[in-house]
């Protein structure tokens, strides 16, 4: 019989299925819908780092090993974000949803994929100074604990401060950022205060269900990782969860254009993909 | 098991770029002296600082002769577009000829990184793709100019003679994975030539 594996990044191709197959009925994992490049990157890397000859030799090695499965779940899911990352949009927030926030007696906000938090902590930050953070629930999840735990340590090296507070400034901070944190050495705690309305959580986006009656839905580039079927999947998600009227904020490279639940939405800032889900559907 | 060989040479569907400090001023000649029907697309991955807006984008789009644009994750890649990187965003290529974007950490102190680029269009593209580094004070790209040579692409250095910041070009040169060392002036031709669309002498 003919082989039918054509060349070696083919027969890797393969490999990278059967790894991902593993993952998913071994434990659930389910990183098959993943975007692809950026999987097989870390795929590769993982499998350098692990000092496995082949992805193919993986497979058996995250069947029998839960530490190695654990390792490579968690390296799957390192996005690196920033306090303030894309200080604009926490300036939209600021100036055109919270006002909208405030009209409401109680606020439900998801922060779907928080990842290590940073961003969590600028939301807070932005609803305290606003004086609606008393009323509010953050509800952040992810479905990597160890970047959870991280989260909701708050603890960020100080490397990062002096960006941090540019950032907080270009997104309109009122007081000085110094007042959020309290650094020792090579590391800046964020001040307890700031999740005192956050509830941190396990959610897994791919596999588990709705969260109810949000009124703002921060998803910033999570969906970058998933093929269209599965970003479609989780918009479907994110919709259910909002409340008529409610707001989804996604990352600024990210769209609703070409996706299933785009005419479910009008746009409030497009510069800072800052969404309203309409009244009426 | 019995693997078949690497298919013989395809012609090319992509470029992919990589550029840093002092880049601009080749970035510009090339893109100018691409013919006007040049029919593969452009991916570049510029060093950034993160709160470029696209304005790099709006500078080379003056001089380019062909739409320049920063894309939104899963763009499709279009012959003749230039697709600048956005700041602060790794580039990816897809199998199906789309864009991916990843906020994964920086790899050489970078996001975008070169590397980060021509590594996945080596993975999506193999033989199909051409490489081009150019003018930089970093090391990013060197690895990736290895990846796309072992793919079967081709591989091009800006010539650091030639460069404002020889180290970049001079680094991925080093790797012995660069096909062709070629001044300013003969970047351009030459990506016609292999696009087959050789220039109009002068």
């Amino acid at each position: 019989m003919d082989a039918i594996i054509k060349n070696r990044s083919h027969l890797e191709t393969i490999e990278i299925d059967l790894l991902l197959e593993a993952l998913y009925q071994g434990y659930g994992y389910d990183f098959r819908s993943y975007a692809r490049a950026s999987i097989e990157r870390r795929v590769r890397q993982f499998q350098v780092s692990s000092g496995c000859a082949s992805v193919a030799e993986m497979i058996p090695q995250v069947l029998h090993d839960r530490d190695f499965f654990l390792r490579l779940v968690r390296y799957f899911s390192i996005a690196v974000t920033e306090l303030f990352r894309d200080p604009g949009v926490y300036r939209a927030v600021r100036e055109r949803i919270v006002p909208l926030l405030k009209t409401w007696p109680h606020v439900k906000i998801w922060h779907a994929g928080c990842a290590t938090g940073e961003e969590v902590y600028s939301l807070a930050i932005v609803l305290q100074e606003e004086g609606i953070f008393d009323r509010t629930t953050i509800y952040a999840t992810d479905f990597n604990d160890a970047a959870l735990d991280q989260a909701r340590q708050g603890i960020y090296a100080t490397d990062k401060l002096r960006e941090a507070t540019r950032n907080y400034q270009l997104a309109g901070g009122k007081r000085s950022f110094s007042e959020y944190y309290h650094a020792r050495y090579e590391a800046a705690a964020m001040d307890t205060s700031l999740r005192q309305r956050v509830v941190f959580s396990n959610h897994n986006l791919v596999s588990d269900s709705a969260f109810g009656e949000m009124h703002l839905v921060f998803c910033r580039n999570v969906l970058i990782y998933f093929n269209r079927d599965l970003q479609n999947r989780v918009l479907g998600l994110i919709t259910e969860s909002l409340v008529h009227g409610g707001f989804l904020c996604l990352g600024t490279k990210e769209d609703l254009q070409f996706t299933d639940v785009h005419v479910r939405y009008e746009v409030v800032d497009a510069k800072a993909r800052l969404f309203k889900k309409k009244v009426l559907p | 098991m019995k693997v078949v060989e690497e298919s013989p040479p395809a012609p090319y569907t992509m470029v992919v770029m990589g550029g840093s400090a002092g880049s601009l001023k080749a970035l510009s000649a090339l893109l100018t002296a691409l013919p006007q029907d040049f029919p593969l697309p452009v991916l570049l991955v510029q060093h950034l600082h993160p709160d470029d807006d696209g304005s790099f984008a709006r500078l080379l789009a003056i001089t380019a002769r062909r739409p320049v644009c920063t894309p939104c994750d899963k763009a499709a890649i279009e012959p003749g577009w230039v697709y600048v990187a956005p700041a602060d965003y790794h580039l990816l290529v897809e199998r199906s000829g789309t864009i991916a974007l990843s906020t994964e950490g920086r790899v050489n102190w970078s996001r975008p990184s070169i590397d980060v680029l021509f590594e996945s269009a080596a993975l999506a593209m193999g033989n199909q793709v051409i490489a081009v580094i150019l003018s930089g004070a970093s090391a990013d790209g060197a690895a990736g100019i290895k990846a796309i040579k072992a793919a079967g692409g081709v591989t091009i250095a800006q010539d650091p003679a030639t460069a404002d910041y020889p180290l970049m070009p001079g680094t991925a040169i080093e790797t012995g994975a660069v096909d062709e060392v070629l001044p300013i002036e003969a970047l351009g031709p030459r990506l016609a030539a292999l696009a087959g669309r050789p220039s109009p002498q002068p």
